[in-house]
């Protein structure tokens, strides 16, 4: 914890990883991202899964990229023209992967030269990592200070984190030179505290007892997040909702401050939600 | 759907409750020796076989070893099939725990 301290915020490496595919990475790698930027502080946000770019959709960027990750990684283009500046909150920016190429086209000295520099400029890097545990998992995770393993309350979702909270603790450069552990809290997403009072889902305190790591948040199951990415809006920049205000507290936690945890849920569901709405 | 706070459905065991159990079994083996199983195994095989070879003929599909792991207890079951010479002897079965 002295460490951490000593270097500060300034240039915090956060992977935002899970394993399996579809569990909200990248939503939550965008909705932290802002969330963190909203608050003052200088973030960007990387797209590692390359060849399936997709966080520029969610950003709401897409039609701005020229540049990209890769281009900077082999040298073809210069930093600061793959980034893209947020134009809704100025302190974010965004550097998307490229669509083309694939994952063998990062190397670690590539992507160490690329966080260095980042390191510079911005007080905290986001690395959205691609599903999977291969190459771009592997470069998405190798230099984290922190990671964020997103969990679904789900059999296969739990078992992945666990192998990806294995691999945070012994591939990453901070295992492999000694240094203080990667630090890894859970972020439990499509939470549904209906199925769970059902006994259908398997409850946080589950899943917890299960990777024994601490939690970061639990974002509840919401329309909200389908909205947002329908129109290109991290889910804490749309309208306010239970997922967005589960991600302001959770990024509150990451920044070191003391957040009751508390269970937000925004169906309810009267008699016509029942017989014309379904949220799943 | 309950109308009045209880359901006509059987009750079934919540499968919540299911999911957790075989995650934790399941995890244990992971995290501890888990995944060194495919490694060794083809590797032992080989040797029993050589140590098969040295006393009777044999090809190499007549050796089969598998290894189950429950809560409590791992077995590792050798079968071996005996050599046709003899038409009585069709196979023999080697257990070791």
């Amino acid at each position: 914890m002295t460490q951490l301290k000593e270097d500060g915020p300034r240039g915090r490496v956060i992977v935002i990883t899970s394993g399996k595919g579809g569990v909200g990475k990248t939503t939550s790698a965008a909705a932290i991202s802002a969330a963190i930027a909203k608050r003052g502080h200088k973030v960007v946000v990387i797209d590692f899964d390359v060849g399936l770019r997709n966080l520029d959709m969610i950003m709401g960027c897409e039609r701005r990229v020229v540049f990209d990750f890769i281009n900077v990684v082999q040298g073809d283009a210069r930093l600061s023209q793959a980034l893209i500046k947020d134009k809704r909150v100025d302190t974010l920016s965004i550097l998307p992967t490229s669509q083309t190429r694939d994952k063998d086209a990062l190397t670690s000295e590539g992507v160490e030269k690329v966080l260095d520099e980042l390191r510079k400029d911005f007080d905290y890097i986001i690395c959205d990592s691609p599903a999977g545990i291969e190459r771009g998992a592997q470069m998405a995770m190798y230099y984290a200070d922190e990671a964020v393993v997103v969990t679904n309350p789900e059999v296969s979702s739990v078992r992945d984190s666990d192998r990806v909270l294995g691999l945070l603790a012994s591939k990453t450069q901070r295992a492999e030179k000694g240094l203080e552990p990667v630090k890894s809290q859970v972020l439990l997403t499509r939470h549904d505290q209906g199925r769970i009072d059902r006994g259908e889902m398997m409850a946080v305190e589950d899943v917890l007892e299960l990777l024994a790591v601490p939690l970061l948040g639990i974002v509840p199951e919401s329309t909200a997040v389908l909205r947002a990415s329908n129109v290109g809006m991290p889910v804490v920049l749309d309208a306010p909702s239970s997922a967005a205000s589960a991600y302001e507290d959770a990024v509150a936690r990451l920044l070191g401050e003391d957040v009751p945890m508390r269970i937000g849920s925004d169906k309810r569901p009267g008699l016509l939600g029942r017989f014309f709405g379904r949220s799943a | 759907m309950s109308l009045f706070g209880f359901s006509l459905k059987p009750r079934r065991p919540k499968s919540a409750q299911t999911a957790k159990d075989r995650l934790q079994i399941l995890l244990a083996h992971e995290r501890g020796s888990g995944s060194q199983e495919p490694d060794y195994l083809p590797a032992m095989q080989n040797d029993i076989l050589a140590v098969i070879r040295k006393y009777m003929k044999i090809e190499d599909d007549e050796v089969d070893i598998r290894m189950e792991r429950r809560d409590d207890i791992s077995s590792l079951e050798i079968n071996i099939e005996m050599p046709t010479q003899q038409k009585d002897a069709t196979a023999a079965k080697a257990r070791s725990r």
